[in-house]
């Protein structure tokens, strides 16, 4: 009888257990679902490939936004990288880890500050500052950039931490022993040892960068055309979906959700080259 | 040119040095510009009355309500979801094929951006099953959307609990689901508790996912198929309309710091958890 049980309660649980895989079934079947018809029936090479994105004259080319999505993620890499990997290694290299156990968890924390919030000091405070100093409309490419920069610094620093704690201290004390500095040691052994950790955590800040969408759209401009200077008035991917999903319709909704198709697919890449990342280190990310 | 090393490690000090400084300026900037533009605009009134004169005056009431109930029913189906995944994944199996895939799964779920979250909301919530923008439409959306986080929280929270408790339990005669029920689970509370908290306060900081399936409507809901209006979303639209700076930055601290005390609360609960564990 009890026996009997268990094995129930063993089937109820093997069920529950398959809900993230139905989660994200459903939401593959169902954008693709949406989304890929449409493809189909403009033509994939056309719709990426074109830019001329007038949905209520039936005219859809996402090639615009592609690169907007690809520039200001590029630009945020450039800077949230750097500054995050340079955090991390002197949070947990340089200064004591009394002060890292307390400064690491405050920046996690700040993980929670939510994207609008973001997009709206760069709004308030940045997007004036680039119009008075470089000129242009100052809501651009380098707007976004530095906002997206900043957004991602946490997952940088929290990620790349973790991959340069994971290096065994033997390593560093190896190097020491050598008669090597700090440093030495640090940018020839540790940050060798950490290398796919830290590209972990620069690739899973990407697709994050790459996914954002109310921030961006703020900051942004929002202006369909191919970025010619970094001052320009871009629209994202994400952008154009959120913009335009209030009120279309028909064929217009359908090139949104073709759209949050090729977004998925960007990430879907991504994630699997993180993954591969770390996976060859031999943790789990 | 070769600096000499010793010179070498004084410039790294400093360039890293200078990187961390700015890093924490830039965050730090955040806090303080919205703290110090918003906190002055939240009293009283401002957290107990409706909006008023499109949005403009008034306070945010409805949307702290929104706010409340959206995570609360994520939580209430993604918990039992995650928790029991995790208790699959650790106590009723060994590492197979399917465990990788559901790990897969889990970890794919977690890299999907909140637009995609909220463009599926809205084509199999809203639309496809006819529950329109409402509570429940957000709600389950945003459950999908922390499941992830909750599965590995509660995954590790278990991990913790020592093998000793469950051989114990096992050798006075407990089944395996006895042992779950009453060791493993109320020992990994904590940790589990933790992984809710997260949840919740990613749920609260939500905006692109929220809107397209709970709506804006600011009137109180009064049922799960009413459309509800999250603080994240009423931010963004007082915003982007330019409607009111002051509003905007009052509600901005309020998110804030209910965002920050959650998650505090989260890591003050794993912070325990651990050092009770290590003892």
């Amino acid at each position: 009888m009890r026996h009997a049980g268990e094995t129930w309660t063993k089937r109820l649980f093997l069920a529950i257990a398959c809900s993230a895989i139905a989660g994200l079934a459903l939401i593959a079947v169902f954008i693709l679902k949406e989304g890929v018809p449409f493809l189909l029936r403009v033509g994939p090479a056309h719709f990426l490939a074109s830019s001329d994105w007038q949905p209520q004259a039936g005219r859809f080319g996402i090639y615009p936004m592609i690169v907007a999505s690809l520039w200001v993620t590029l630009g945020a890499m450039l800077i949230g990288a750097p500054l995050g990997i340079a955090g991390a290694v002197f949070l947990t290299q340089f200064v004591p880890p009394g002060v890292t156990r307390v400064v690491k968890p405050a920046i996690e924390l700040l993980a929670g500050i939510p994207s609008v919030v973001y997009g709206f000091l760069g709004v308030m405070a940045l997007a004036p500052l680039i119009r008075d100093r470089f000129g242009g409309p100052g809501l651009s490419v380098l707007a976004a950039s530095i906002v997206l920069g900043a957004m991602i610094l946490p997952t940088v620093i929290s990620i790349s931490v973790d991959a340069i704690n994971a290096v065994p201290r033997s390593y560093l004390e190896g190097a020491l022993a050598l008669g090597a500095t700090r440093w030495q040691s640090v940018h020839r052994v540790i940050l060798k040892a950490a290398r796919s950790g830290i590209v972990a955590s620069v690739i899973l800040a990407m697709g994050r960068a790459i996914g954002e969408t109310m921030a961006v759209i703020m900051v942004a401009g929002n202006a369909v055309r191919v970025p010619g200077s970094p001052l320009d008035s871009v629209r994202t991917l994400t952008a154009n979906i959120a913009l335009e999903m209030g009120y279309a319709t028909g064929l217009h909704r359908q090139a949104l959700f073709a759209t949050g198709v090729v977004l998925f697919v960007i990430i879907m890449i991504l994630n699997s080259i993180a993954t591969a990342a770390v996976r060859r280190r031999g943790g789990r990310a | 040119m070769r600096l000499p090393p010793r010179h070498a490690q004084r410039l790294a000090v400093a360039v890293l040095g200078a990187a961390t400084a700015l890093t924490l300026g830039i965050l730090a900037f955040i806090l303080a510009s919205v703290f110090q533009k918003g906190l002055p605009h939240v009293t009283w009134r401002f957290l107990a009355d409706e909006p008023r004169d499109m949005c403009r005056a008034g306070g945010i009431f409805p949307t702290i309500v929104g706010s409340l109930l959206l995570p609360l029913l994520a939580i209430a189906i993604a918990l039992p979801l995650g928790a029991g995944t995790a208790v699959f994944l650790t106590e009723y199996t060994r590492e197979t094929r399917l465990t990788r895939a559901i790990r897969f799964g889990a970890d794919c779920l977690s890299g999907i951006p909140s637009i995609l979250f909220g463009l599926f909301g809205f084509i199999f919530f809203v639309v496809f099953l006819g529950m329109g923008w409402s509570l429940l439409s957000g709600g389950l959306t945003l459950a999908i959307m922390i499941l992830p986080t909750i599965i590995r929280t509660s995954e590790e929270a278990i991990l913790s609990v020592p093998a000793a408790y469950r051989e114990v339990s096992f050798s006075l005669g407990a089944t395996r689901w006895e042992t779950v029920r009453r060791v493993v689970l109320p020992n990994a509370l904590p940790g589990i508790v933790t992984g809710v908290m997260l949840g919740i306060g990613r749920c609260i900081g939500e905006t692109a996912a929220v809107i397209f399936t709970a709506g804006s409507s600011l009137r109180l809901p009064r049922s799960a198929f009413d459309s509800v209006r999250t603080m994240s979303v009423h931010f963004y639209i007082l915003a982007r309309e330019g409607l009111s700076a002051e509003m905007a930055y009052g509600t901005a601290a309020v998110l804030i710091l209910s965002i920050l005390i959650v998650n505090l609360a989260a890591y003050g609960l794993m912070h325990r958890f651990i050092s009770r564990r290590a003892a």
